[in-house]
């Protein structure tokens, strides 16, 4: 057993750390969350440059990390800051299912993706998937030597920056049937894809795609017909590591901010901080925060493992993620006051993120009933 | 014990439907039930067509204009208006300040400014928390200096709701700095026009400009302004917050956010069938159904206990804490319902000419999450009301 990170993830670290407590302060990132596009090329740019993306491949991949720690040590210092930038999006899912599944050329997009010059998105879910990995009702056809592709994807996250969707969709089995299911690569404006963008809650931007006889070669397709599911859950395991991270460290700047706040704010002559009502309550909080912890590390520990424990691990993780994460960030906002309702306070934003997390690749109650197949099983 | 409704109560429920019926116009309503921003003409238009029935004012005695009604009868007005979907009614003029002028005010004061609240001619604001003086609130440092026929005001007053609409602002002013806290203050009606006034929004977590801050510079304000007698204004803000507090278990809404949320599990789907069959989705939505069935009853139970016209003690307490837990609680629920769709910004998802993005119920849930995390925070906090309970109970 060893709890300590290695030296490189703890300059990993340390870097990005220093890094975004440098740029990415609450004004710069208020400003980005106002902006066109949602996010900030600067600091697109400098993520990559010091690695970050890079970090979260293999070397057989070109990169130096790719393991569940590399996204954690990664995701917490993003999530800490509040970043909205796409790191999901594009390194985690597309890079992940390009790396699962592409040839030679397709992965040669890799290094352009680490580079920081190709933005991805994952254009899985549907507007009535909810939750469903395994629900994919978009059809691609084989017409002449060309697929053709119909369908709806809702909510896809990154879509409008993307040098490409990866779209999934049906060549084979029912509609929830897990095999059948096959990933293209779409450049972006490819005729008969429609976007239409929007800006999110908790930052970033998303768009509902519209895929009306798009017309694409035999070689868009990601690996072989009808057969993507595994990577699909593979990348989506990864993300909901990611997740769980980002939403561990922005549980901590919540954390942190209410301890500051508790100490420094007067009421009655005295700290808030002294009241007990309110120790007992950041004391639970604290508790949280560990437990959290430890289940990102569960998580983390296990994404290389056979797919079903990992699976359960992760969905533990995310149940509990869920369940603390709620809580932080309800009694953060409660034990601050009104201040805490106000857009500009950074605790503002950093409670959107933690709880639009558990609106991302299954919400508590989802990871819940996993946890229960799984563990059943 | 009866649980039922008299005949006449159920005949004034009739009432009330059939008038919210024919007369709640579908605009309105609409954007209530989207979640759509309410203007200040929305509000100003059902204040008006209540007012017509004579309405508005449901706790007013007859005499100043009032429908008198009795604790029932409220109870059976807001139940029905959140069902219907009908505007909130805008409480500071005719839930807060009219019960302090009735009670403390002049009769100068009570024929100048009842009328005008009744036909919407002046919009009111509460000015009582300051930066330095939230829980806190007898701490407040907005200072009122006497000049021969006027009150020099200086100081800021926050979280002013709606403050942007307001012509009016009744203030806590601090009038005596050299005496215990809650002996110098005093409670003073002051034009929003007055020179010297600044009004700056506060943009809230879900985005809306719905709070703002107040400034004052040297704002001279006529002394006839004061309510009751100077240095008493601590007794007239208590007062008024035992009034505030009356439906602040807020039943009526929460029974019709359960209804909407059920609505949604109907047509959501999750795992390809209905989300409301989903048993985990169903428990959550049972557990805090059975926590509203027994608030509606403990509502009813304390306000037809206290007599007509006077104020519910420590059980207000209770009931704000626990109204407000369900009502966030259901919130809760609803934005969960929505899976992915929760995830957009509301004002692009509801921008009026476009279509909705996802389900058209789908886009304020956030925000209205977030934003009703006030709920537990503003009228006195759940721990400042909890040290109420403790303290009342345990004779601390
Ligand atoms: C099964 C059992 C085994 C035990 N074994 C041992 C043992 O081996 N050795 C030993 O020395 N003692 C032992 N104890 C005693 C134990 O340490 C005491 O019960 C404990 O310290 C609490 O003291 P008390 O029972 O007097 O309760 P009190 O201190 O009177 O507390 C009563 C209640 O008030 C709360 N309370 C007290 N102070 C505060 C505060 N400042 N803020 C908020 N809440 C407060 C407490 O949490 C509790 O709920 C044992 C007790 C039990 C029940
Ligand atoms: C959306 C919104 C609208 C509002 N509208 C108005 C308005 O129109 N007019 C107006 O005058 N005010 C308004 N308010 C202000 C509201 O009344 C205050 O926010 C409230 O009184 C709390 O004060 P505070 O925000 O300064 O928090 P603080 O008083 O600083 O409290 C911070 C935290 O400490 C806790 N705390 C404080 N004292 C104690 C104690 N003794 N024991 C235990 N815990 C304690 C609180 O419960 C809270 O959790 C509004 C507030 C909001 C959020």
């Amino acid at each position: 057993m060893d709890f300590n990170l290695t030296e490189e993830r703890q300059m990993l670290q340390d870097t990005l750390r220093r890094y975004l407590s440098d740029k990415y302060t609450t004004a710069t990132r208020n400003t980005i969350l106002e902006s066109e596009t949602g996010m900030s090329a600067d600091i697109w740019a400098g993520l990559a440059e010091l690695g970050v993306i890079g970090a979260l491949f293999t070397e057989e991949e070109g990169g130096f990390g790719g393991a569940g720690f590399d996204i954690t040590t990664v995701f917490e210092e993003l999530g800490r800051a509040g970043v909205v930038e796409p790191m999901l999006e594009t390194a985690v899912l597309g890079g992940r299912l390009l790396a699962a599944l592409g040839n030679d050329s397709q992965t040669a997009l890799i290094e352009e993706v680490i580079g920081g010059g190709l933005h991805l998105a994952f254009a899985h879910g549907e507007p009535t998937s909810r939750y469903d990995l395994n629900r994919v009702a978009t059809e691609a056809k084989v017409s002449g030597g060309d697929i053709v592709l119909n369908g709806r994807k809702a909510v896809v996250a990154n879509a409008e920056a993307a040098g490409y969707l990866i779209v999934s969709a049906r060549e084979g089995g029912a509609v929830d049937d897990e095999a059948g299911i096959s990933l293209f690569l779409v450049p972006a404006g490819t005729s008969g894809v429609t976007l239409r963008g929007y800006p999110l809650f908790a930052g970033g931007r998303a768009a509902e795609v519209t895929l009306d006889e798009v017309r694409l070669p035999a070689s868009a397709r990601l690996g072989a017909a009808g057969a993507a599911y595994g990577a699909i859950a593979g990348a989506v395991a990864a993300a909901n590591v990611a997740l769980a991270a980002e939403a561990l460290g922005a549980m901590v700047t919540a954390t942190e901010l209410t301890r500051g706040y508790l100490m420094t704010r007067q009421q009655f002559g005295r700290p808030i901080g002294s009241f007990q009502a309110l120790q007992h309550r950041f004391s639970d909080l604290l508790i949280e925060l560990e437990q959290a912890r430890s289940a990102v590390i569960n998580a983390a520990g296990h994404l290389s493992d056979p797919v079903a424990e990992r699976d359960r691990q992760i969905a533990a993780a995310r149940n509990l993620i869920g369940r603390a994460g709620r809580l932080v960030a309800e009694e953060a906002i409660q034990m601050h006051g009104g201040i805490a309702m106000t857009q500009e306070y950074e605790l503002a934003h950093i409670a959107k993120r933690i709880v639009m997390t558990d609106h991302r690749f299954g919400d508590t109650d989802y990871h819940l009933e996993r946890f229960i197949a799984l563990s059943a099983a | 014990m009866d649980l039922s409704y008299s005949p006449a109560e159920q005949a004034f429920r009739e009432e009330v439907r059939a008038f919210l019926r024919d007369e709640l116009p579908a605009a309105l309503s609409d954007k209530v039930r989207s979640g759509a921003e309410l203007g200040k003409a929305d509000i100003e238009q059902w204040h008006a067509i209540l007012n017509g029935r004579g309405w508005l004012a449901a706790n007013w005695p007859k005499e100043y204009g009032g429908a008198e009604w009795n604790a029932v009868q409220r109870h059976i007005f807001e139940e029905e208006a959140a069902q219907a979907n009908a505007p909130r009614i805008v409480p500071f003029g005719l839930s807060m300040l009219a019960p302090v002028l009735m009670k403390f005010g002049n009769q100068a004061q009570k024929d100048y400014y009842l009328p005008r609240i009744l036909n919407g001619d002046d919009w009111w604001c509460q000015g009582y928390s300051e930066p330095g003086a939230g829980s806190d609130l007898a701490s407040l440092k907005t200072r009122a200096v006497r000049e021969g026929d006027h009150y020099i005001v200086n100081g800021q007053k926050t979280w002013t709701t709606l403050g942007q609409h307001a012509n009016k602002i009744f203030c806590l002013v601090r009038t005596n700095p050299d005496v215990k806290q809650q002996e110098g203050i005093s409670f003073l009606l002051i034009d929003m026009d007055t020179p010297g006034i600044e009004v700056r929004p506060i943009i809230l977590l879900d985005g809306t400009p719905e709070v703002n801050e107040v400034f004052f510079d040297n704002v001279k304000v006529p002394a006839e302004n004061l309510v009751g007698e100077e240095n008493k204004g601590w007794t007239y803000a208590k007062y008024l917050l035992t009034h505030e507090r009356t439906n602040i278990a807020g039943v009526g809404f929460s029974q019709a956010g359960l209804d909407a949320l059920k609505r949604i599990a109907r047509v959501e789907m999750s795992g390809g069938r209905p989300l409301i069959e989903n048993p985990h989705f169903a428990a959550r939505m049972a557990k805090v159904e059975i926590d509203l069935m027994a608030m509606a009853t403990t509502n009813l139970r304390i306000i037809s206990q206290a007599a007509s016209g006077q104020a519910p003690g420590v059980e207000s307490s209770m009931l704000k804490v626990k109204g407000t837990i369900i009502r966030q609680e259901i919130n809760d629920l609803t934005r969960r319902a929505v899976g992915p769709y929760a995830l957009p910004f509301p004002s692009e998802a509801l921008a009026g000419n476009n279509d909705p993005i996802g389900p058209d119920y789908a886009a304020p849930l956030s925000a209205e999450y977030f934003n009703n995390r006030k709920l537990s925070i503003f009228g006195g906090s759940n721990e400042i009301q909890r040290g109420i309970i403790a303290k009342v109970k345990m004779g601390g």
